[in-house]
């Protein structure tokens, strides 16, 4: 990984829509070079999709529950934990899975339409798993802060408009 | 309120001073919606949030006191470290150092401390728009210098030397520039210094933007052999620390003569605000990654708008540092106000005619690219409007 590769990512981390024509002009270098690098970030794996981060809590029909799930586990001799958490992360309605060192092994974000469609799917589909040993679960209420953004209050920016 | 009869009851000194020019500006831009700014003189960065905690916790501790006078003393020896490890500047804390509300206030106190009524000085223009009302309110006759577009706005050995008069007494340099982004490197600096021994000159080194210097690390003209006798530094935490609001600068500069600015400086100011010195001791202990990532960031800025400014035909040279750019604006027929004017009230976009950063401003508008890259591409976008209609 070198220093223009660094920073080409940390300017699409930042705004994943930034043209590759804008991105050669902020690094004083070709557009074509610039594609260059993104196409093999992306073959390497390192760029692995562009998202929008969404404020769904703004978004008026959306009344879906969002569950942070402790799972301790006992890994089996031949899959280790990276073959419970495939176990787990195959279920569409999980949206992400990180292994943890601390009190529990694996976290799991969840996301239903109700909290009863988020317990169904804890009792019968992650519990019920054979290398589950309990489940914690955990309701979200507000997202303050993700991947960087700060949701609320709205950053405005408070300069006056012209100073010396 | 009822006014005084019409006898005038203001000093002449004070009659004497031009208001600035981007007062007008403001008031106009002000009044408007939508308006993208790059008027802007400050870093679009709020302070980072551990500077910020530091204040608080400053207070919490109670820390709410006058500090010495010339500021805390740990902070000060941050200060020498600081200017010592980024600069190769050797000042002593104790004696060498005195911390300022803001940088603006560093100036008004040094040529206080070292000007007499007569005594010119020489200032490189386009520059800070308080430089020469501060001269003047010293006593001074402040003389400008004009630096040029083809040389990039470096003031030259030239133009220096054909200002120089039996009363000049000392020289305000400030590089990287407001409003040009020049920058001096070593050498030139050498060159500028050798004149100025040779007429026993004095320097005030405006280095606030030092920092922001992009493409080689900055050159301060104290470092320089023989200098540092002569040489007052003016810096402060607004622009690299993104801490305007503030208020918090420093001078450093050999004893005598620092010695005679605490003294005005303990009768007209007492101290610099205490809870913002505890705010710049974290800025100076744990804030190198915050200004790397914002000087990174302004880099990125600068190479996008200078290319674009030049795309739309209005040229520009690439700015070694500060955030601002300084493109011709002749092409287009308007005076410099006239072009700020019209652009605000056309398409809403706020930048400053050069014309108020005095001599050799004329014909040349001051970009400010601390502003959001959308805000910059949006501004790239209707400038680029204006100005096809007047090519």
């Amino acid at each position: 990984m070198n220093e223009k590769e660094l920073e080409i990512l940390e300017i699409l981390e930042g705004n994943a829509r930034t043209p590759l024509a804008t991105i050669a002009d902020m690094m004083e270098m070709e557009k074509h070079e610039v594609e260059k690098i993104v196409k093999s970030l992306e073959e390497r794996d390192i760029i692995l999709n562009y998202q929008a981060v969404i404020n769904w809590d703004h978004v008026p029909s959306n009344d879906g529950v969002t569950a942070m799930i402790d799972v301790k586990v006992a890994p089996k001799r031949e899959i280790g934990f990276d073959g419970v958490a495939e176990r787990i992360y195959r279920f569409p309605e999980v949206k992400a899975v990180y292994l943890m060192s601390g009190a529990y092994d694996l976290s799991v974000q969840i996301e239903g339409k109700t909290m009863k469609e988020v317990a169904f799917f804890v009792s019968k589909k992650l519990s019920t798993l054979d290398s589950v040993l309990s489940t914690t679960t955990h309701f979200l209420l507000k997202k303050y802060k993700h991947d960087g953004v700060i949701f609320e209050p709205e950053q405005k920016d408070k300069r006056a408009v012209v100073s010396p | 309120m009822k006014q005084l009869s019409s006898k005038n009851y203001l000093s002449e000194t004070a009659r004497s001073i031009k208001p600035s020019g981007i007062r007008k500006f403001f008031d106009l831009a002000n009044e408007m919606e939508g308006v993208v700014s790059l008027g802007v003189g400050e870093p679009d960065f709020v302070t980072s949030w551990n500077i910020c905690e530091a204040a608080y916790a400053s207070m919490e501790s109670g820390y709410t006191s006058y500090s010495a006078n010339a500021g805390l003393l740990e902070l000060r020896q941050e200060i020498s470290t600081y200017l010592q490890k980024q600069f190769q500047l050797e000042y002593k804390a104790e004696k060498e150092i005195i911390v300022t509300t803001g940088a603006s206030q560093a100036i008004d106190i040094a040529f206080r401390a070292l000007v007499d009524p007569g005594d010119e000085v020489l200032i490189a223009e386009p520059g800070f728009v308080a430089y020469a009302p501060i001269v003047q309110l010293a006593g001074g006759i402040p003389v400008p210098v004009p630096t040029t577009a083809d040389n990039h706005f470096k003031l030259t050995v030239e133009q220096l030397e054909s200002h120089i008069n039996e009363k000049t007494k000392m020289v305000l340099l400030c590089f990287p520039n407001n409003p040009t982004g020049a920058t001096l490197d070593r050498e030139e600096l050498k060159k500028l210094a050798a004149v100025i021994r040779r007429h026993d000159l004095l320097v005030l080194s405006d280095e606030i933007y030092a920092e922001l210097s992009y493409d080689q690390s900055h050159c301060s003209i104290a470092s320089l052999p023989e200098m540092a006798e002569r040489t007052v530094v003016i810096s402060g935490f607004s622009k690299a620390f993104a801490m305007t609001g503030w208020r918090l600068g420093y001078l450093a500069g050999p004893e005598p003569l620092l010695q005679a600015m605490l003294k005005i400086h303990q009768y007209t100011m007492m101290c610099a605000p205490t809870i913002a010195q505890h705010g710049a001791l974290e800025a100076l202990r744990n804030g190198r990654e915050d200004v790397d990532k914002m000087v990174a960031s302004y880099r990125r800025r600068r190479n996008y708008f200078v290319k674009a400014s030049n795309r739309i035909g209005l040229p520009c040279h690439m700015p070694g540092g500060a955030f601002y750019a300084f493109p011709s604006i002749r092409e287009t027929g308007l005076t410099s106000e006239q072009f700020a004017e019209q652009l605000l009230q056309e398409e809403k976009v706020a930048v400053v005619p050069g014309s108020v950063f005095g001599a050799g401003g004329e014909g040349h508008v001051r970009c400010s690219y601390a502003a959001s890259m959308e805000a910059l591409q949006t501004a790239i976008e209707r400038i680029g409007r204006f100005v096809e209609k007047r090519l």
